[in-house]
């Protein structure tokens, strides 16, 4: 039955986009660290693989653009909740062309497009935290008010309350969803912090899963059709104690990603991936 | 009126409350005028109460102030509303068969009408040589009713006037004999010409617009309150789980208000439009927990309006959506025969920018709801709707402290803080320990946090003080609503109290949950007829504005947990996630309640509890300021818990003490004794009396206080009265009770509940020792001396008139001491009259006390 804020996770199609070989030398990071192109690709290819294969979305896949390094980070460009996708307007002046062709592509996903067009605005989907009842927007060096004003426009039937993000890049820098009502958090103290203003924001209860990792923090719910909960979080070779803090998860499919090289450009699970529920539209 | 810090000086205090008094002086006049209007009150409800056993205060007046009152032809009519039980009891006391009190009219609504007009001979009678007095008190009763259509105008105007004025009204009006569940109102008059007037009962024809769009129709007296038009309208709906829902009116700044139950509706709505809507005033958070389809009909009917007027904003989808189950509500399944199907649609307005593309949504989802029953329409739309981030919040325009407009959000859970759409805070109610408001500012005081060691206070701003006062009231009436298990019960009888007695008087959720499941009765039918909705207009975001809810109906008073805190605490239990309330109240009492409830529920009684409020409210909110008051209160541990919900915009305290001494007579009074209890409660000083008076020889010892004090003081009235009717909101109630010790065993039978409260801005407690018709006489002493002096400290000025009076051969020296503390602070006021009482008898240790009043002010109207 579609309803609102129904099926919180379920999702039928997801957007990702290709690396440029630019990603290795001009892709924003905020470490100066190398990265293995070669290694970013495999890394890529089996996080798109996962989605496609493993848990069946359609997975429409865009070409890199040499020109936009950190394109493969397409979560930035676009939110999308139901069947309304807001076209953003990234906070680094180097991304804002990558929303082009995201917005050809949700488009063709027949998506309720809603444009940021103001140009005092700006905001990384990566600062966007949707919980399935209400957002949570990050107030970061990429994303300002007015950003998330445009958003509280766009999706009016949620709440959106802004976070400050004092370290890190992105709100989902250390936090994410990991279930229903249940938010992943980091342990340090801005991440602790943070999640304790959107508790305090909120009119709903959110549990919590504390991983020692911030950036384990970040990893993608989904519940889908004959799967149930699905979880795609960071391997063991990466966090191996914010991992086993993932295998306490029971209920959960727990799927392990590599994101070794893409998190050297400050890319995150989330990043790499716009997911879309086309039968939630109503 | 805002409330000020208790640091403040008493002129600034008055300044606000009154447009501007000066002097001490003037405060004085005003504080004699209002005692005089108190006293008269209470002796009307004496009176009323007492009607029926026929004696009355007046039995123990001096002569001189019967005659006054015989006088003054404006007798006061003695009307017992039923709801105000309390009054009833505490007038049963002191009944003195005054011959005036005969006839007494029941009549619940009419009371504060009543009143008015009792205050006028009331204060002839305690002022019984200056006519003066009365005058100050009908020139600020006519600035009141200025306001008011001409029908207020009889209110200034002497009882006389009303009556005349009502004969006119009873000829353009039927008359009716109105009998409301439980507010049915019958006059008896003692005296022929009021029976004449009173039996011409005024008749209004109120409108009130229902959420269908169709207009209800119907007469109510003139004095009626509003919950007698509100049970018309619910019963002209068939509703019974009718708590959720509140009657507007559009008040002279265009403002929307929640029409108070408990009070005279004239007296609201200060103008001859009589109309009013029928609106949701608490939007239940789970709305599948109403027990019947009507009440989840009328919600949606309120929704529909909120959503396509944009005060409850949505997604084109959920637009669509809601407007798809409308369609099966009203229309039943879609036919796919129907002849342009989009005609009909687009006749409807669904949403603020509806257009095609979301009408042809409208009729695609309609057809996917084939089979669904109205109701199970109905309720699909409210599971949606229930799920927006504005359903049920209340906004209001504020600033924050650094002057950015944000809007303020009160809703079931809290207050919620929003910039532009965003939400930038929300304080839960269990993490607010106190709301107040002062002046155009809104305070809100915050548990500490876990790592916190303090609480803190945030304030906002708003665009006045009405604005202010409205989101204060809206604040109160939902944590009650919400919160509570029960409304929260007045303080326990507190010798001296300042505070507003606004509070919550209806049931709270839990409460109407348990009375509606009790709701034994066969599904109604009723006709959803959008068809007939009438296009209304569509203004923008709610204003809610609640003008006064007076009384708690359960007198219970509600403790928070184990602690004993005889304030409000808006946080009554500490876990956020338990919604329910009953983590708040561990007492018996909510049992209890709900117990009543349901009978009434069973019965379909109107009225629920009767007020049972002592006038002893709980201490006004303190300001953001500790002052030193609040500064010794936070020391005490029970200072944490307190919250304030009631805030006075302006308090005022006065406790005037009187001394006398008569060198003729060796007596002293024994009321002297009561007064030096250091803490009184109202029932200690009752008890005390009565064991005094035994010990007394007699009344008759008992030298009566001379009226020329009084005298002086309305005299300064007249002039205060006139500064002050500029500013001074049109309602000015006053309540009055009056103890005398002759008549102690008696007292002591009265319960703290059953002290009458009315709604009042001034309430004025006299405690006096019996006095003798004989004493009092109309020889007015002569003024030997008068000394005032004023100290001023903290908030607390004390000025002293000092008369001498030769009485026949007797000289008596009488000294008036009056205290005035004014301020928002917590102050514990018992403590300071038991101070200033016993500081005047250490400096005076050859005099007695005589009279002890206690006069309360708090200013309604806000400055505008």
């Amino acid at each position: 039955m579609a309803g609102l804020m129904a099926g919180f996770g379920h999702y039928t199609h997801a957007v990702v986009r290709g690396i440029p070989a630019s990603l290795a030398k001009e892709a924003l990071r905020s470490n100066p660290v190398e990265v293995d192109l070669a290694a970013a690709h495999r890394e890529h290819e089996s996080y798109v693989e996962v989605l496609k294969t493993k848990l069946g979305l359609e997975v429409v896949e865009l070409p890199a653009d040499e020109s936009l390094p950190d394109c493969v980070f397409v979560e930035d460009a676009a939110v999308v909740c139901g069947d309304t996708a807001l076209i953003t307007r990234p906070g680094a002046e180097s991304r804002r062309r990558e929303a082009e062709v995201m917005k050809g592509a949700l488009k063709d996903l027949n998506l309720n497009i809603v444009e940021m067009t103001d140009e005092n605005a700006t905001l990384d989907g990566g600062d966007v935290l949707f919980t399935g009842r209400e957002f949570f927007v990050g107030l970061s060096k990429r994303t300002n008010q007015r950003g998330a004003e445009i958003l509280a426009d766009a999706f009016k039937d949620y709440a959106v309350s802004t976070v400050p993000v004092l370290e890190g890049l992105h709100l989902k820098s250390f936090c994410s969803m990991g279930g229903p009502g249940l938010i992943v958090i980091g342990s340090s103290e801005p991440a602790q912090k943070a999640l304790k203003i959107m508790q305090q924001m909120s009119d709903h209860r959110y549990d919590k899963l504390t991983v020692p990792d911030d950036l384990a923090a970040n990893c993608i719910y989904m519940n889908l059709p004959n799967k149930g909960h699905v979880l795609l979080h960071c391997t063991v070779e990466e966090y191996p104690e914010s991992a086993k803090v993932f295998e306490k998860l029971k209920d959960h499919m727990l799927i392990p990603v590599s994101n070794m090289e893409k998190v050297k450009v400050d890319g995150a699970l989330t990043c790499c991936s716009v997911l879309i529920n086309k039968k939630a539209n109503i | 009126m805002t409330t000020e810090v208790g640091s403040e000086t008493e002129v600034k205090e008055k300044a606000e409350e009154s447009a501007a008094q000066p002097d001490q002086s003037e405060k004085a006049a005003e504080e004699n005028a209002e005692v005089a209007n108190a006293e008269g009150e209470e002796k009307d409800k004496e009176k009323e109460k007492d009607g029926k056993e026929g004696k009355g205060i007046a039995r123990y007046l001096p002569t001189w102030l019967k005659k006054q009152k015989s006088q003054s032809q404006t007798s006061p009519t003695k009307e017992v509303p039923p709801t105000e039980e309390a009054v009833n009891k505490v007038t049963q006391e002191e009944e003195g068969p005054a011959p005036e009190v005969n006839g007494h009219a029941e009549e619940v609504d009419e009371k504060e009408a009543v009143k008015s007009e009792q205050v006028k001979e009331k204060e002839a009678e305690s002022h019984s040589n200056a006519s003066a007095d009365t005058e100050p008190a009908k020139e600020e009763k006519v600035e009141e009713s200025a306001e008011k259509s001409t029908e207020e105008a009889k209110v200034t105007t002497e009882g006389e006037g009303e009556e005349e004025q009502k004969e006119q009204r009873g000829k353009e009006e039927e008359e009716e004999g109105v009998g409301g569940g439980g507010e049915g109102q019958t006059s008896i008059f003692q005296s022929p010409l009021r029976l004449v007037r009173k039996t011409k009962m005024k008749l209004v024809v109120c409108h009130v617009n229902l959420l269908d769009g169709t207009d209800f129709t119907c007469e109510v007296e003139k004095r009626a309150k509003g919950q007698y038009l509100f049970f018309k309208v619910c019963e002209h709906l068939n509703l019974l789980e009718k708590d959720y829902f509140g009657l507007t009116y559009t008040d002279t700044h265009e403002q929307k208000c929640w029409l108070d139950p408990t009070k005279e509706i004239k007296r609201q709505i200060r103008s001859n439009n009589w109309q009013f809507a029928f609106n949701v005033k608490f939007y239940p958070p789970d709305p599948s927990l109403l027990t019947e389809d009507i009440t989840r009909y009328l919600l949606c009917l309120q929704l529909r309006e909120d959503v396509a007027s944009g005060r409850l904003p949505c997604s084109f989808v959920t637009h669509a959506l809601l407007g798809s189950y409308t369609l099966q509500a009203e229309f039943g399944d879609y036919e796919p025969d129907q002849p342009r199907p989009l005609d009909y649609i687009s006749q409807r307005t669904f949403a603020p920018n509806q257009n095609k593309e979301m009408e042809e949504k409208i009729l695609e989802l309609h057809k996917s709801h084939r089979g669904m029953t109205p109701a199970q329409a109905d309720a699909q739309f409210l599971e949606n709707a229930k799920k927006l981030s504005m359903y049920g919040v209340d906004l209001h325009h504020a600033k924050d402290s650094e002057g950015v407009d944000i809007m303020l959000g009160v809703c079931a859970n809290g207050l919620l803080v929003y910039k532009d759409r965003l939400r930038i805070n929300r304080f839960a109610w269990p993490k607010i320990l106190k709301i107040s408001y002062k002046r155009n500012n809104f305070y809100i005081k915050i548990r500490p946090g876990e790592t916190e060691q303090f609480e803190s206070t945030v304030g906002f701003k708003l665009q006045n003080h009405r604005s202010a006062k409205r989101l204060w009231k809206v604040c109160v009436e939902n944590h009650s609503f919400f919160r509570l298990n029960a409304p929260e019960p007045p303080t326990k009888a507190r010798f001296l109290t300042l505070g507003s007695k606004f509070r919550y008087s209806g049931r709270t959720q839990a409460q109407t949950r348990v009375a509606s499941s009790l709701i034994d009765r066969p599904a109604p039918n009723f006709e959803r007829t959008s068809s007939k909705r009438i296009s209304r207009s569509l203004d923008g975001a709610p204003v809610i504005s609640i003008t006064e809810a007076g009384t708690a109906e359960n007198g219970r008073e509600f403790h928070s947990d184990s602690k004993k805190v005889k304030e409000v605490d808006l946080s009554p239990g500490d876990a956020e996630a338990t919604p329910t309330q009953s983590l708040g109240a561990s007492e018996p009492a909510p049992a209890q309640d709900h117990d009543k409830t349901q009978e009434e529920v069973l019965k379909h009684q109107a009225s629920i509890s009767q007020l049972k409020r002592s006038f002893m409210e709980a201490p006004p909110p303190s300001p953001p300021q500790p002052n030193q008051w609040e500064k010794r209160l936070t020391s005490s541990p029970a200072t944490t818990i307190r919250v304030q919900q009631h805030q006075v915009s302006l308090e005022e305290e006065i406790a005037s003490v009187l001394f006398s001494r008569h060198s003729g007579t060796g007596f002293s009074l024994a009321a002297a004794s009561a007064c030096s209890i250091p803490k009184p409660t109202l029932d200690d000083v009752i008890t005390t009396c009565s064991s005094t008076s035994t010990a007394v020889c007699g009344p008759a010892t008992l030298s009566a206080e001379v009226s020329e004090p009084q005298t002086e003081a309305a005299a300064d009235d007249n002039t205060i009265s006139d500064t002050k009717e500029p500013t001074k909101p049109p309602v000015v109630k006053t309540e009055m009770v009056t103890i005398s010790d002759t008549f102690a065993a008696q007292k002591t039978e009265i319960a703290t509940k059953e002290v009458p409260i009315v709604h009042t801005e001034t309430k004025t407690i006299t405690y006096e020792a019996a006095q003798l018709d004989g004493n009092g006489d109309g020889e007015p002493g002569v003024l030997m001396t008068a000394q005032t002096i004023t100290s001023e400290s903290l908030c607390t000025t004390t000025t002293t008139h000092i008369t001498k009076t030769l009485k026949g051969g007797l000289s008596e020296t009488r000294i008036e001491k009056r205290i005035v503390i004014t301020g928002d602070c917590d102050i514990d006021h018992d403590e300071a009259l038991a101070q200033a009482i016993k500081e005047a008898k250490e400096q005076h240790p050859d005099m007695s006390v005589t009279r002890v009043v206690v006069h309360k002010e708090t200013e309604l109207e806000e400055e505008d």
